[in-house]
């Protein structure tokens, strides 16, 4: 039974692939991490920063997306759905933060918080 | 006297009664040899009626009693414990027909273990072994207790309050370790006893613990001490290893005692286990330590610091003797060992002479009277190694009543005259008004001391001076011992002629020297003291009160009549020899008999003296020594006139022939005055090397011990400062080692891994 649905998946929707391959997705996933990346080391702004690990999270679910729909398997997908659960919690902790760091020092600037220096 | 005794008669019955003490069932497994349990638990009230005292004294001492309370209740216990020694000792034929015999009190030590069916037992309970030996040693501890508690309490008057009940405590306390080391009936209680008065005594000797002279003596006499008892401590332990048992009725009663000692009379020394022979050898070291013998004699004139009562009763009369009673009580196992007795023989006799060269040249008066206990104490251990256990007792027993009077007359004065002790600053005191009882409390104990012709001391000396010609081997003995009776005879008379005769003359002491204070002035203050004493030029003494003159008169009546002792019971060598006679410490000497005219020819070859029996002969020797030591006091040291009567010339308090005299030794008698410097060689051989390496052991401690602990603990400091700059606080800094670290990941994966499938 399950065997067969598989099979109808794929027949239904050969060439909906056809022109975009699963190395279009892993680019753009790639493309959209080393941004976040480079975002994330470049910056100095809490706020930019942590949009930046926003832009990395959204990139590996865009890779567990590509990956889950060439397989032609949920697991993926279902996995992305708990880690858009995570980040949206991590996003909630992670602005509180921000703005409880941004009124001890009155400015956004990760310098500010230098004390864990050796 | 005689309503007294017959009223103590009823004094057991009636305690037994109304004991608070539980009825104690016999329990056959203490029962050894012939020493039988008996259920008469009043006699454990003797140890226990000091302990009652102890606590008084604590609880006045809470309460802040600030009177003589204290000192009262302590009598009262003390007489208590007397008076029931006095019963036990009226009464003795009738507990055990005339046996020793044991009274446990509760169990203390009892263990078994091993095979069940023959297991090893140790067991050391709070039993008090009671023979005559015993009966002896409580009655005269007991009683010069009680009389010394007496003196104390007008002595010590001045420390009224908190001291004068930690005083008392301390005093009672000894009398209970005292009773214990005495009563045990096994040797773990009489080690207990042992280091209890041990214990008191150092309590009592830095009782001015604000003075740093008497803390060191303290000190120096704990742990003198020490040295001697770890040799006890070892003796206990060879004891149980060797015998399997520790009290004295079954020790005494084994077949294997019996049996060496059947060897060692018969002089089969080789039959007898090298273990067994040690024992006595190291009991002996303990006994050196705690009655001050060469080599460990230091601590006792130095323990003078102490009030004087606590010199009269625990360094002079009562502790002291510990190591002689030690000796008499475990005598069976000194007679097992080849060399214990003689060596004992020979270490009294050389610390008789050490001692009395010593007390020839003092000047302070309780150290004079401190080395003439050493000396006497000397002269008892000789007696013990000439194998007359009765010589010795019964030099134990004059020597404590007339030694204690002699310190206690000594205490008068110093508490008379501000702590005045310098021979040489006080003269004439007999002749001042009311200072009769003490001179003639003095005289009874000079003349004792000194070995006058019928005195106590003269019986209880020649007895043992007697057995040294008697005894073959020691001959050279009784001659060194002999010269050391002059010698003492002249160092005793000395302070009596000087202190006591003469012209009038007195300087006062420093009160902060010692245990001075006036009675009428208890509050302690220095202006007080000066004003009291007349420092602005004129000086009274004050006399001693009746409680000094009580003790010491009933003390001088003591010492006078012990010597009728010597002609009670003169079968056994007079009342004390009975009282050995039933006991461990009796041994018939096979020389003892000489005496008898039946012996006489066999006697011929050793035991003779000037070609006569030298027990008859001696009381001749040692009365004529005695007064040639007297006249040479009276001569060189003896006041001037008085119709001729004196041959001294001097007519002030310093200055005697003697002063000239002393010129033509050279520098003998100051080396004599500083101790032949045994002191001193004490600290160049033990504490200037010790000294050196605590130094050593010091440098090694600071810099290699500490050097490797510190270098361990700078290691993770070096190691972190070296890691310190990585960690630069910077968020970026660590994003860039995550991605850095994922990067390094991924080509190990891709490249190592990935590349090698």
């Amino acid at each position: 039974m399950i065997s067969s649905l598989v099979t109808l998946a794929q027949t239904d929707y050969p060439e909906a692939m056809g022109a975009l391959t699963l190395a279009h997705y892993l680019f753009l996933s790639a493309a959209m991490f080393a941004l976040g990346i480079v975002g994330f080391m470049t910056r100095r702004n809490l706020i930019i920063m942590f949009l930046c690990t926003e832009l990395m999270f959204q990139a590996s679910g865009i890779a567990l997306i590509a990956f889950s729909r060439f397989h032609l398997n949920h697991t993926g997908q279902t996995f992305v759905i708990f880690v858009l659960t995570v980040a949206a919690a991590e996003a909630a902790m992670g602005l509180a933060l921000v703005v409880l760091l941004f009124r001890k020092r009155e400015s956004l600037s990760t310098e500010e918080w230098a004390e864990m220096s050796g | 006297m005689e309503t007294m005794l017959t009223s103590l008669i009823d004094i057991p019955s009636l305690l037994s009664v109304a004991s608070a003490v539980p009825a104690l069932a016999p329990d056959t497994a203490h029962a050894g040899g012939g020493a039988a349990p008996v259920a008469q638990p009043w006699v454990a009230l003797i140890p226990m009626l000091p302990i009652l005292g102890v606590v008084i004294a604590a609880v006045c001492a809470i309460f802040d009693v600030r009177s003589k309370l204290p000192a009262f209740l302590t009598v009262g216990c003390l007489a208590g414990s007397f008076l029931l020694t006095l019963a036990v000792f009226l009464h003795y034929d009738d507990f055990n027909h005339g046996a020793p015999f044991v009274v446990h009190l509760f169990d203390w030590i009892n263990l078994a273990w091993g095979d069940p069916a023959h297991p090893t037992t140790l067991a050391a309970n709070f039993s008090f072994y009671v023979d005559k030996l015993t009966v002896l040693w409580m009655l005269f501890v007991t009683g010069l207790a009680t009389l010394i508690a007496l003196y104390a309490s007008e002595y010590m008057s001045h420390d009224v309050g908190r001291a004068y009940c930690r005083f008392f405590a301390a005093f009672n306390l000894f009398v209970f370790s005292m009773a214990c080391l005495v009563m045990g009936d096994n040797l773990v209680l009489l080690y207990l006893g042992w280091e209890g008065v041990g214990l008191c005594s150092y309590l009592l000797i830095g009782y001015f613990y604000k003075k740093p002279e008497a803390v060191a003596a303290a000190k120096k006499a704990f742990i003198v001490n020490r040295i001697g008892d770890l040799g006890l401590a070892l003796g206990i332990y060879l004891t149980f290893v060797h015998f399997g048992t520790l009290q004295y009725a079954e020790l005494f009663a084994s077949e294997q005692l019996q049996g060496y000692l059947a060897a060692a009379s018969e002089h089969r020394w080789s039959d007898i286990p090298m273990t067994a022979q040690g024992i006595a050898l190291l009991l002996m070291v303990g006994a050196f330590g705690k009655s001050a013998q060469f080599p460990l004699y230091v601590w006792l004139p130095d323990a003078m610091e102490g009030p004087t009562p606590v010199s009269a009763l625990i360094h002079a009369a009562t502790m002291v003797t510990a190591g002689v009673f030690l000796i008499a009580r475990a005598y069976p196992l000194f007679l097992i060992s080849e060399f214990a007795l003689p060596t004992v023989a020979w270490v009294g006799t050389i610390t008789a002479l050490l001692a009395a060269t010593i007390g020839m040249a003092q000047f302070d008066i309780k150290r004079i009277m401190a080395y003439s206990t050493v000396s006497q104490l000397g002269y008892m251990f000789a007696g013990l190694g000439m194998l007359t256990t009765t010589g010795a007792a019964f030099h134990v027993l004059t020597h404590a009543f007339f030694k204690a009077l002699l310190f206690l007359c000594c205490g008068a004065v110093m508490h008379g005259f501000a702590g005045q002790l310098d021979l040489r600053k006080l003269s004439g005191v007999a002749w001042m008004k009311g200072w009769g009882i003490v001179a003639i409390g003095m005289l009874v104990g000079c003349l004792n001391l000194s070995g006058f012709a019928f005195t106590a001391g003269f019986f209880s000396k020649d007895m043992i001076l007697a057995e040294a010609f008697v005894t073959p081997g020691y001959s050279v003995l009784g001659w060194i011992l002999i010269g050391t009776a002059g010698l003492t005879a002249y160092y005793t008379f000395r302070v009596f002629f000087r202190v006591f005769l003469g012209p009038q003359h007195a300087e006062p002491g420093d009160e902060h020297h010692d245990d001075h204070a006036d009675e009428e002035h208890t509050d302690e203050t220095d202006a007080h003291h000066i004003a009291a004493h007349g420092h602005d030029g004129h000086f009274h003494p004050h006399p001693p009160g009746w409680a000094i003159n009580t003790v010491l008169a009933v003390l001088a009546i003591g010492s006078i009549l012990a010597a009728g002792l010597y002609f009670i019971e003169k079968d056994s060598h007079g009342w004390v020899g009975a009282m050995v006679h039933d006991s461990s410490a009796y041994y018939h000497s096979p020389y003892a008999d000489h005496s008898d005219v039946a012996h006489a020819e066999e006697g011929a070859h050793t035991g003779l003296l000037f070609g006569q029996d030298p027990h008859k002969i001696m009381y001749y020797v040692s009365g004529v020594v005695g007064l040639m030591g007297i006249l040479l006091a009276a001569i060189l040291h003896g006041p001037r006139g008085w119709q001729g009567l004196f041959l001294g010339g001097r007519t002030e308090a310093g200055k005697c022939r003697m002063d000239s005299v002393a010129r033509l030794f050279g520098p003998i008698p100051r080396w004599a005055e500083d101790k032949w410097y045994v002191d001193e060689l004490y600290i160049a051989i033990f504490q200037t090397p010790l000294r050196v390496f605590s130094h050593l052991f010091h440098l090694f401690d600071k810099f290699v011990i500490d050097g490797i602990v510190d270098g361990v603990a700078k290691l993770p400091g070096a190691l972190a400062s070296a890691l310190r700059p990585s960690q630069s606080g910077q968020l970026q800094g660590y994003a860039a080692g995550m991605v850095g670290g994922v990067v390094v990941l991924l080509i190990i994966v891709l490249v190592v891994i990935g590349g090698a499938s």
